[in-house]
């Protein structure tokens, strides 16, 4: 869906990137995204492989890694992770409404290999 | 050899957005953004707003859509001011996008500016643009369980309203489940049962209008 727009804009930050550090050869770009933040991993890579097609990045592998979704329980404070997107009650108090989200809303370039 | 960057990837649409919410500040404009999965009736809502509150604020909206231009048609035909941003394709609108829209609108005396985003419950919810409040449509032929499927959405959003209770009778549909579910994570959320059809609650959504201008001012 989006996931097309999101390759574009790392694309333009790693030229960015590469720019200021006189690079030209990209090897491995590591993403972080959150749970939450509705990536599609192989609709991602779909669209890098297409975006970087016979370009200067062509071949350049993409690492996409998951940051598991953390939440501070509504209720007592607990902090839990949540393996599902479904309901989420607290393991220690049961509470299902109003926790807040630590992590597994992020998406950002972690780092990049490069020659 | 490896480069930290730790950068968003999403960075340049953050930025944009935040000129958009200076500008929105700057002119004292009450900015939101509308969202909703195809044909939950956030059309509907803007007609029935623009019609009823039309006396009371001077209102304006910009309309994603893939393909035509009849939401902008349908919403013009209230007598405010509509910009349509074909989005050809594309499943969400961004900052930039409707920053080129607002070339086409007379921001002075604008009290309330409305986005109609593309109809879509994800893509929609990683791109700021710069607006005071994301609201949300669900209809309730769609299943209570959407805010379950898709909790960014309503987590990120000031209000739910869970349009078409009218048709309530004819689906299985809780609403209080829903609402529990929209609440998970995001205990703030204000969730508004309502038919654009036959008006009601609308109410409670104009009144929710209202004190957000004012708090504006
Ligand atoms: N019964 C009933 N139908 C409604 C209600 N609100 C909207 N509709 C109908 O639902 C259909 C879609 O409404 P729209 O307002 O076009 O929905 P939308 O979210 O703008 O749709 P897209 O822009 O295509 O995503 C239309 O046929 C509306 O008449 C309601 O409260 N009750
Ligand atoms: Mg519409
Ligand atoms: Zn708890």
């Amino acid at each position: 869906m989006h996931e097309m727009s999101v390759a574009q804009s790392i694309l333009e930050i790693i030229r960015q990137e590469l720019g200021k550090h006189g690079l030209s050869r990209l090897d491995t770009v590591v993403v972080k995204a959150g749970r939450l933040a509705g990536i599609v991993p192989d609709a991602l890579l779909f669209a890098w492989e297409v975006l970087t097609k016979d370009d200067e990045f062509d071949g350049s592998k993409l690492v996409i890694e998951e940051i598991p979704l953390v939440l501070r329980c509504g209720s007592c404070g607990e902090e839990f992770t949540s393996e599902t997107n479904m309901l989420f009650p607290c393991p220690r108090c049961g509470e299902e409404l109003g926790h807040a989200i630590l992590s597994g809303r992020e998406m950002y370039i972690e780092k990049v290999e490069a020659e | 050899m490896e480069i930290n960057i730790e950068r968003n990837i999403l960075e340049a649409n953050d930025r944009l957005a935040v000129d958009l919410a200076d500008l929105f500040r700057t002119k004292s404009i009450l900015c939101l953004n509308l969202m909703s999965s195809p044909g939950a009736g956030k059309t509907s809502l803007l007609e029935r707003t623009l019609a009823d509150l039309g006396g009371e604020f001077k209102m304006a909206v910009v309309e994603g859509d893939l393909q035509t231009d009849n939401d902008a048609r349908r919403v013009a035909a209230t007598g405010a001011q509509a910009v349509q941003i074909n989005t050809e394709g594309g499943c969400h609108l961004d900052a930039g996008m409707v920053q080129k829209a607002l070339a086409h609108i007379d921001l002075d005396g604008l009290d309330i500016l409305f986005i109609e985003n593309v109809g879509n419950l994800v893509c929609p919810a990683e791109f700021s643009l710069g607006e005071d409040h994301k609201v949300t449509l669900l209809s309730v032929t769609e299943g209570d369980d959407k805010p379950e499927k898709y909790p960014l959405m309503f987590s990120i959003s000031s209000v739910a309203l869970l349009n078409k209770v009218d048709l309530l009778p004819y689906v299985d549909f809780d609403l209080d489940k829903a609402a529990r579910h929209a609440k998970a994570l995001n205990k703030d959320i204000i969730v508004m049962p309502v038919s654009c059809r036959d008006g009601e609650g609308l109410g409670q959504w104009y009144d929710w209008l209202r004190k957000e201008r004012k708090n504006k001012k």
